[in-house]
C-alpha cells in the first residue's frame, strides 16, 4: 500500500468500465423502486446484481463476482420471483405499489449512502491497490477469510443459522406456543 | 504417456482469429450435436421401446431434426394476446444463451498445433471455471421461469412455478457434489482438474504397489453420484421433467410457445444443457479427454487430437445415458422430488463431504491422525445416538399415520366422494371466457386465487 496513487486524470480503461458498470447499477436500482410492474421490479435487481458481479470482475475479484451471479442473480431473486408468482402476478401495472413513507425511506437510503461513501472517500482517498490478476482467486480469498477473518465468518454463520432456525419456528404451525 | 496436459498459464496467449475459430467450433459441434442428438434420442428410446422411430427423412431417418427445424422455421409464429410481449420474446432466448457460454470452459483436448500456433483445445479457462458453470446454470432458469409468467397461463405458470423451486434446489445438491472434487484436486480451474485425474498414486499393500485408479469417479463415487442425479434434475429431463410434465400441464413453460423458432430454442437450450452437465460430470468425474484404460496404455493416446475423440465417445455415452433414464424410469410425484433433494441429498452430500474432508486431512504430512481418529469416532458415535433417538420416535410417527390411512380407507369405503385429492385451481378468472376488454381495466389477475 505504499504505491503511490496515479492521478485521476486521464481515465484508464478499467477505470471508464467501472464507472460504467456503477451507473448501470444506480439506474437499475433506481427502476426496481420506481417501476410500476412486480415483476419487472425483480427483473431490473437482476440486472443490478449483474452489473456489480462486472465492477467485481473489473477489479480482478472473480471468484466474487461469480459467486455475486450464483448466489444472488441465481437463487436469491429467483426465490423472490417464486414468492411473487406463488401469491399474484400481475401482469402490467398496479396502482397500490406506492408506499405512503417512501419519502422518508428516500431520507433514510440517501442518508446511509452519504455516510457510506464519506466513510470509504476518507479512509481510502490515499490507498492504492494495484489490480494484479489472481487476487481474487479462490486461494488467496480462502486463506483470508479462514486465518484473519475467521471470528468474523463464523459470528455471521451463527446469525445465519439463528435467521434459519427463526424461520422454521415461524412457518411450522405444528409446533405449539407456550400456553 | 502421462502428459499432464495444459495449465492455467497456458490460456490467454491466443490471438483473437484463434480464439474465434474455436468458439465457432465449439458453436457449430453444439449446433450439430443438437440435431443429431435429437435423432439419436429418438432412434434409440425407439428401439428401447420395439418401434423403428424417424426412417422417413433421409437414410435411416438422419434428416428427420432438419426437417423438423424447417417445419419450425416455417410455421406460423404465434403471439397470444395478453402476454407480456417483452418477456415473452427474451425468454426463450435468455435460456439459450447462457446454455452456450458453459461450454466455453469446458476443456476438450491437450496443447495442439492449429495453424501454426500451440494452443489448448479449449476456449478459455478461468482459476473459476467451475463456478461459471454453476452461474450460468443459474442464469438459464430465468428462460423458463419467465417464460411460464410471461405466457399468462394457468399451466404455464404452473410450469414455471415448479422450475424455480426445483432447480433452485437441485443447484444446491449439484454444487455440493462439486466440493469433493475441489478438496481432491485443490482448484477450480477444468483444465487443472482434468490433470489431476493423469495419474492416480499407488496402493501400498503387504509390500505390493497396487496402481489407483485415477479418475475421480473412483475415488469420489458418492459425489460422482449424487452428481448424476442432480444433473437429471438441474436439467429438466426425465425422471424430473415436471416444469413440462405433458400428462399434468400440456407443455408446462413453454405451452403457450406451441409453434415456430422460440419453441426451437427451448428445444434447443434443453438439448445443450443435457450435453453441458455430461461434459461437467466427464471433466470432474470422468477424467476428461484423457483416454480410457486399455487405450491409455498406448503412448500417443493422449496427445495431439486424439483427446477429442476419447471426449466425444465419452460424451456420447453420457447422452445415451441420459435416453435409457427416459426409456426406463417414470416421472416422480413433485412432494417425492422436493423431499429428494432436500432431505436426501443435501444429506448426504453434507455428510460425505465431511467424510472426504477427514480422509484429506489424514493424508496430510502434518497432520494429527490420533486426535483426528478420536474425534472421528466421537462424532460417529454421536451421530449414532441421534440416530436411534430419531428412529424410535419416527417408527411411532410411521405406525401413527398408517393407523390414520387405515381409517381413511375405511371411511372412503362407506362413501368414495369424501376427501378425494386436492387438485390445483385450474379456473383462473381469465380462463372463463371472459374478455380481458369486458373486464374492468384496472383489475389484477392474481395465480391461484378463484
Amino acid at each position: 500500500m505504499t504505491l503511490q496513487a496515479p492521478g485521476f486524470w486521464p481515465p484508464t480503461g478499467p477505470e471508464i468500465v467501472f464507472l460504467l458498470l456503477g451507473v448501470v447499477a444506480l439506474g437499475s436500482a433506481l427502476l426496481v423502486v420506481t417501476t410500476r410492474q412486480l415483476v419487472h421490479a425483480a427483473l431490473w435487481l437482476v440486472v443490478c446484481f449483474g452489473a456489480l458481479a462486472g465492477g467485481y470482475l473489473v477489479l480482478t475479484a472473480e471468484f466474487v463476482a461469480w459467486v455475486q451471479v450464483l448466489i444472488y442473480v441465481g437463487a436469491v431473486v429467483v426465490l423472490l420471483l417464486f414468492g411473487i408468482m406463488l401469491t399474484r402476478a400481475p401482469i402490467g401495472r398496479s396502482a397500490d405499489l406506492d408506499s405512503g413513507n417512501r419519502w422518508a425511506a428516500a431520507l433514510v437510503a440517501l442518508a446511509t449512502a452519504a455516510v457510506l461513501v464519506t466513510v470509504v472517500v476518507s479512509g481510502f482517498r490515499t490507498a492504492y491497490a494495484p489490480l494484479d490478476p489472481g487476487q481474487g482467486a479462490a486461494k488467496p480469498l480462502g486463506s483470508s477469510i479462514f486465518r484473519t477473518w475467521v471470528l468474523p465468518f463464523e459470528a455471521l454463520s451463527v446469525l445465519l443459522l439463528a435467521a434459519l432456525v427463526g424461520a422454521i419456528v415461524l412457518s411450522r404451525t405444528d409446533i405449539q406456543g407456550r400456553k | 504417456m502421462n502428459n499432464p496436459g495444459p495449465t492455467l498459464s497456458d490460456f490467454g496467449h491466443d490471438p483473437l482469429w484463434i480464439s474465434i475459430i474455436k468458439a465457432v467450433a465449439i458453436f457449430v459441434f453444439l449446433m450439430l450435436g443438437v440435431l443429431f442428438g435429437v435423432w439419436t434420442e429418438r432412434k434409440l428410446i425407439s428401439r428401447m421401446q420395439h418401434r423403428y422411430g424417424p426412417n422417413r427423412a433421409g437414410k435411416f431417418g438422419l434428416l428427420q431434426s432438419v426437417a423438423d427445424g424447417l417445419k419450425m422455421g416455417l410455421k406460423e409464429d404465434l403471439m397470444p394476446r395478453t402476454v407480456d410481449k417483452v418477456i415473452y420474446f427474451l425468454a426463450p432466448v435468455v435460456i439459450a444463451v447462457p446454455a452456450f457460454l458453459a461450454f466455453s470452459v469446458i476443456p476438450f483436448g491437450p496443447m495442439v498445433w492449429m495453424f501454426g500456433h500451440k494452443t489448448p483445445l479449449q476456449l478459455t479457462d478461468l482459476p473459476v471455471a467451475v463456478l461459471l458453470v454453476l452461474a450460468t446454470a443459474s442464469i438459464g432458469v430465468y428462460g423458463i421461469v419467465l417464460a411460464g409468467w410471461g405466457s399468462r397461463s394457468p399451466y404455464a405458470i404452473l410450469g414455471g412455478l415448479r422450475s424455480s423451486a426445483q432447480v433452485v434446489s437441485y443447484e444446491i445438491a449439484m454444487g455440493l457434489s462439486f466440493v469433493a472434487v475441489f478438496l481432491k484436486a485443490g482448484t477450480l480451474s477444468t483444465s487443472e482438474i482434468v490433470a489431476k485425474q493423469a495419474g492416480g498414486g499407488t496402493w501400498d499393500i503387504f509390500g505390493m504397489h497396487i496402481p489407483t485408479p485415477s479418475w475421480y469417479v473412483f475415488s469420489l463415487i458418492p459425489s460422482f453420484l449424487i452428481y448424476a442425479v442432480t444433473m437429471l434434475g438441474e436439467t429438466n429431463r426425465v425422471p424430473f421433467d415436471l416444469p413440462e410434465g405433458e400428462g399434468e400441464l400440456v407443455g408446462g413453460f413453454h405451452t403457450e410457445y406451441s409453434s415456430s423458432l422460440k419453441f426451437a430454442m427451448f428445444m434447443l437450450a434443453e438439448y445443450v444443457n443435457v450435453f453441458t452437465v455430461s461434459a461437467m460430470a466427464i471433466t470432474l468425474f470422468l477424467g476428461g479427454w484423457r483416454a480410457p484404460w486399455p487405450i491409455s496404455l498406448w503412448d500417443g493416446a493422449n496427445t495431439g487430437w486424439w483427446p477429442m475423440l476419447w471426449f466425444f465417445a465419452k460424451l456420447a455415452l453420457a447422452f445415451a445415458f441420459f435416453v435409457w433414464v427416459r426409456a426406463s424410469l417414470p416421472r416422480v410425484r413433485y412432494d417425492q422430488l422436493m423431499a429428494f433433494g432436500w432431505k436426501v441429498l443435501i444429506p448426504l452430500n453434507l455428510g460425505w463431504i465431511l467424510l472426504a474432508a477427514t480422509l484429506q486431512a489424514l493424508r496430510l504430512p502434518e497432520s494429527n491422525r490420533n486426535g483426528i481418529l478420536a474425534f472421528g469416532a466421537v462424532v460417529v458415535i454421536a451421530g449414532l445416538g441421534i440416530w436411534l433417538r430419531f428412529d424410535t420416535v419416527n417408527q411411532r410417527r410411521r405406525e401413527a399415520r398408517a393407523a390414520e390411512v387405515e381409517e381413511e380407507f375405511e371411511q372412503l369405503r362407506e362413501e368414495p366422494a369424501a376427501g378425494g385429492f386436492p387438485v390445483p385451481p385450474l379456473d383462473l378468472p381469465h380462463y372463463h371466457g371472459v374478455v380481458p376488454s369486458a373486464r374492468a381495466p384496472k383489475e389484477e389477475v392474481t395465480s391461484g386465487s378463484n
